[in-house]
């Protein structure tokens, strides 16, 4: 099992990187390396520290704004789905959040909070949070009453039904908003980094395409999504580690 | 309309005092908005004993139940339960859900062992206690699987156990074997008889089966329909003792089943 599953994943990225190749030989375009050539770029920025550097300084943003973005986003999902009131309170801004065009609403960012970190970390939370709050909210309410009264006839208190009921069985949609949410709080970086001021790796991207330095350019978007893919897969296995049973269906089904 | 008390069926009105009573319930009412579920119901439960609630569906009994259970209030009536007044969920009831109502994250050992884990009991010590009580069920060596890994008749067997688990003096059982196939829930009904044997414990016991609650009971309440109050007690007597193979075939078994189904029918139609 294991092993098939690695081995489809081997085979898919061959197939991606060897189009990729071909496409790149073609060439479907002047702005458009071979595989290799951004591999090369890759290793190059890799060897002298640019990679590092630019890690160093997208990396602030993405993580605080994706810690927040968790935490703060489970918290309040929870709560929002628990109760009407909270639903009444956050669930609009969350939606309108989520709706919002974040490109035009950057200007007002940088007028409230300056070009600094803070900016930064907004906009990932504004890409993230919203599908892990509505996610986590939505899967809380849709608690299956009979588990919860389970618990309420073995004596739980309010606390252990959260904790030991409701979270765990919301968990596999909270889980499938994370990954939604992480993947968003990723491109909300490299976004603010290429709307705000130009750093770490967003910097990469607009400088070696200022010089027509291709390869370079495509090697730092290629770093950014095989970073996102790696820690989602990171994610997974956290969640299997967790909660094996909720795997395969539920058991009332 | 014919407005019935507990009526005269056998030898009950007699026979009903000269039982410890564990559980009571008395003129329990119960509307949902304007639905009446239950009006007026009073019913006793003999320690050590098995009664059975039957009834057509939507009658119910899945209400009184979780009412029992304290899961309810009643809009009006009260609850005893050793004659301590019911407020809520207490220790000394447990619950066997319909749909098991197992937690598909947790394996049968943390499923089993759950009412105690909420109770605050060390973890070494209520898996000791899970695991005795998932042998006696027969489920040894199943300790460490997940529910969506055992069969429907697996799955209530580990309800079953958790609510053996916490040693509670009541078992308050929701249609527990309708899940479960034929020869399965026979197993299953020769097993509770065995339990109660053994358990000193008071079983009430939900059923819609009419043989089911004559074969496995000592005494058989029968709910009319909406809204619902006992319309007789039946308490099977003689067959009780002649060993679970011959009862299927005792001649008071089957007239009491043919007389409850005589009393049902015109509800059916
Ligand atoms: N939460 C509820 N809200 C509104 N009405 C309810 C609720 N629970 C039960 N009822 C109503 O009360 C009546 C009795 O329901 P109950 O579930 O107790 O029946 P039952 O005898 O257990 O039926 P069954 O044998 O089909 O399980 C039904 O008519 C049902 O519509
Ligand atoms: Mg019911």
């Amino acid at each position: 099992m294991m092993n098939r599953s690695l081995s489809l994943k081997v085979l898919s990225a061959v197939i991606l990187f060897g189009a990729w190749e071909i496409a790149g030989h073609i060439p479907v375009s002047f702005a458009f390396p071979t595989f290799m050539e951004s591999m090369g770029a890759l290793m190059r920025m890799m060897g002298d520290g640019t990679m590092l550097d630019a890690y160093a300084e997208t990396l602030k943003p993405l993580a605080v704004g994706i810690a927040i973005s968790a935490v703060l986003g489970i918290a309040i999902g929870v709560w929002v789905g628990l109760s009407r009131f909270f639903d009444w309170l956050f669930s609009p801004i969350f939606i309108v959040m989520q709706a919002a065009p974040l490109a035009a609403l950057i200007p007002l960012l940088i007028l409230a909070y300056g070009i600094g970190l803070t900016s930064k970390v907004l906009v990932v939370c504004i890409m993230a949070m919203p599908v892990i709050v509505l996610n986590t909210a939505g899967a809380v309410r849709n608690t299956p009453d009979s588990i919860k009264e389970m618990g309420r006839s073995y004596l739980a208190t309010d606390l252990d039904i959260i904790l030991k009921i409701i979270i765990p069985a919301a968990s596999p949609v909270i889980f499938a908003g994370l990954r939604l949410g992480i993947s968003a709080g990723f491109i909300g970086a490299i976004l603010a980094e290429l709307k705000i001021t130009p750093t770490g790796v967003g910097d990469i991207i607009t400088y070696s395409r200022s010089i027509a330095d291709y390869p370079s350019m495509y090697a730092a978007i290629f770093s950014i999504i095989l970073l996102a893919v790696l820690f989602l897969n990171l994610l997974e296995r956290v969640e299997a580690a967790l909660f094996k049973g909720n795997q395969r269906g539920y058991a009332s089904d | 309309m014919p407005q019935t008390s507990a009526a005269e069926t056998g030898t009950d009105a007699t026979e009903d005092t000269a039982f410890e009573i564990a559980v009571s319930t008395r003129n329990i009412s119960k509307n949902f908005g304007d639905v009446e579920a239950l009006n007026d119901l009073s019913l006793e439960f003999p320690l050590g004993q098995l009664t059975s609630l039957l009834g057509p569906s939507g009658c119910g009994k899945t209400t009184l139940l979780k009412i029992i259970a304290g899961l309810l209030e009643p809009t009006s009536g009260e609850v005893e339960v050793n004659g301590q007044k019911v407020t809520g969920p207490g220790p000394d009831r447990a619950f066997v859900f319909q749909d098991f109502a197992l937690l598909p994250w947790a394996s049968v050992i943390r499923n089993v062992a759950f009412g105690l884990e909420l109770r605050g009991v060390a973890r070494s010590e209520r898996e000791a206690v899970a695991e005795s009580y998932i042998k006696q069920v027969g489920l040894a060596g199943f300790e460490n699987a997940y529910p969506h890994e055992l069969s429907g008749g697996m799955r209530q067997r580990v309800g079953l156990a958790r609510a053996l688990a916490v040693d509670a003096e009541v078992l308050l059982m929701d249609e527990p074997f309708s899940a479960v196939d034929e020869q399965t829930r026979r197993k299953f009904q020769e097993d509770l008889l065995g339990l109660v044997q053994d358990q000193k414990k008071t079983f009430i016991f939900v059923t819609h089966s009419i043989e089911e609650a004559v074969y496995v009971s000592d005494q058989v309440a029968i709910l009319l329909p909406r809204p619902s109050r006992v319309s007789e007690i039946i308490r099977p007597s003689s067959f009780r003792g002649k060993g679970v193979d011959n009862i299927r075939r005792d001649p008071e078994y089957l007239d009491i089943v043919d007389e409850i189904w005589t009393s049902l029918r015109r509800y059916v139609e």
